[in-house]
């Protein structure tokens, strides 16, 4: 017990997130006199860090069909089980180039390609539909918490957002096609910041437009279309931004979604 | 709990199970075996109540059952995997290639919560819940799991500094 009460569950709860802001600001105190425990906070964080970028990639893999077919009621679950025969190990040499590039970086959305690249050219290794497909993966499913700031707040949602990304951003209105803004968050994107936008329609299904602004580099694009496991995704690029649309509805729905969107940014410019 | 719930979580119990496993089809059977116990027993799945805990808390039991059982197939890092052609930077790669396999040095109960923690940012409380355990022993086996891993990769980092010397 420190002269603070900062206790090791307190530390654990720093590197989580999981303090309130006061309790947080104490640890903070508490982590300047103590610079081995700030040591090990550290660790812990990197450690986070370091196992999302390890993992995430198998959010995107395609489902195998007996795992699809079971996401149906089976008519007898016990009579019906078989066993499928076991797959060929884990292609480990292959992902182990991928991760060690996203690991380095700190990319937690990196998707193991083998590339075998300095960690300065990143920038360019990730696509932009498979960065918008993980973060639609990780967040939109997430009932409590799927955004950092909700659309009750969308003025403080679009300054922020705004401020962040050095740049005006906004979400586009897409009530008329029956999808309401839930809200938004910030999110690492290959060299910085990026924003996702989450929507959702009256039945609970999400759709996220992910925007970065990473793309001055790249020739614009029209609309292009990706299959990302089990999530749409449409995506083109205008000027210095890049869009991504993705949700798991038909390729159609999603069409006319992103059309509706593109409009929207265009007609602001 | 219908189709279109277990497709949003399907690709997290994929995620978490191939981190616990290491292998991917020994991971794709855990999962497998996870959505047939939770279609088996749906009808105790209240409606409205968190889905994803639910079904985490049927893939530890399974895995607990399978531990018992002894017979749980495990697949360690092949030697094969660190002959991977080199870049420039050896000392990184051998340090990602060992978070993999000091996580497979960790024993089981302190891996899953830190895998709880870390890949599925669930909160101490429902990380408990989920495992039946008190939250004391969340705490407890996350520090000292965190601290194990540190360990290891801090003892790795220095033996693969002296591996790559030329």
């Amino acid at each position: 017990m420190s002269p603070l009460n900062i206790t090791e569950d307190d530390l654990h709860a720093y590197v989580d997130g999981a303090l309130t802001p006061s309790r947080r600001a104490e640890v903070e105190a508490y982590l300047v006199l103590y610079p081995e425990d700030a040591e090990r906070v550290r660790a812990y964080r990197a450690q986070n860090e370091a196992l999302k970028a390890l993992f995430n990639p198998v959010l995107v893999e395609p489902l195998p069909d007996h795992l699809h077919a079971l996401t149906v009621q089976p008519v007898n679950p016990t009579v019906n089980r078989k066993k499928w025969p076991k797959l060929k190990s884990w292609p480990l040499q292959q992902l182990a180039a991928g991760i060690l590039v996203a690991a380095l970086g700190g990319v937690a959305g990196w998707l193991g390609h083998g590339q075998y690249q300095g960690v300065e050219r990143m920038a360019q290794v990730v696509p932009l539909s498979r960065q918008a497909a993980v973060a639609h993966v990780v967040y939109s499913p997430d009932a409590r918490r799927p955004v950092e700031v909700t659309a009750d707040q969308e003025e403080a949602l679009v300054k922020w957002l705004s401020k962040r990304l050095g740049t005006p951003v906004s979400p586009p209105k897409l009530g008329a096609l029956g999808y309401e803004l839930v809200g938004g968050r910030l999110l690492p994107g290959n060299a910085g910041p990026v924003a996702q936008f989450m929507y959702q329609d009256a039945t609970g299904q999400r759709m996220t437009l992910y925007v970065t602004t990473e793309n001055a580099a790249r020739p614009e694009t029209g609309f292009r279309f990706a299959r990302e496991g089990e999530v749409n995704v449409f995506y083109w690029v205008d000027g210095k931004f890049g869009y991504a649309l993705s949700a798991s509805s038909a390729k159609g729905e999603l069409a006319k979604v992103a059309t509706a969107v593109y409009d929207q940014l265009d007609a602001k410019k | 709990m219908d189709s279109r719930a277990i497709i949003a979580e399907l690709p997290r119990l994929r995620r978490y199970a191939r981190a616990m496993l290491g292998d991917r089809a020994a991971a794709d059977d855990l999962v497998q075996d996870t959505l047939e116990r939770a279609w088996s027993r749906f009808a105790q799945w209240r409606a409205g109540s968190d889905l994803r805990a639910w079904l985490f808390g049927i893939m530890h039991n399974l895995r607990v059952d399978q531990l018992r059982r002894g017979g749980l197939p495990t697949c360690g890092l092949d030697d094969d995997a660190r002959e991977v052609p080199t870049r420039a930077t050896q000392n990184d790669r051998l340090e990602v290639m060992d978070l993999e396999s000091a996580l497979r040095q960790l024993p089981d109960d302190q891996r899953e919560v830190l895998l709880l923690v870390a890949l599925e940012e669930m909160s101490y409380a429902e990380i408990a819940a989920a495992l039946g355990i008190p939250i004391g022993t969340v705490m407890s086996r996350l520090s000292r799991g965190r601290e194990r891993l540190r360990q290891i990769m801090d003892s790795k980092q220095s033996g693969a500094n002296l591996r790559v010397v030329r």
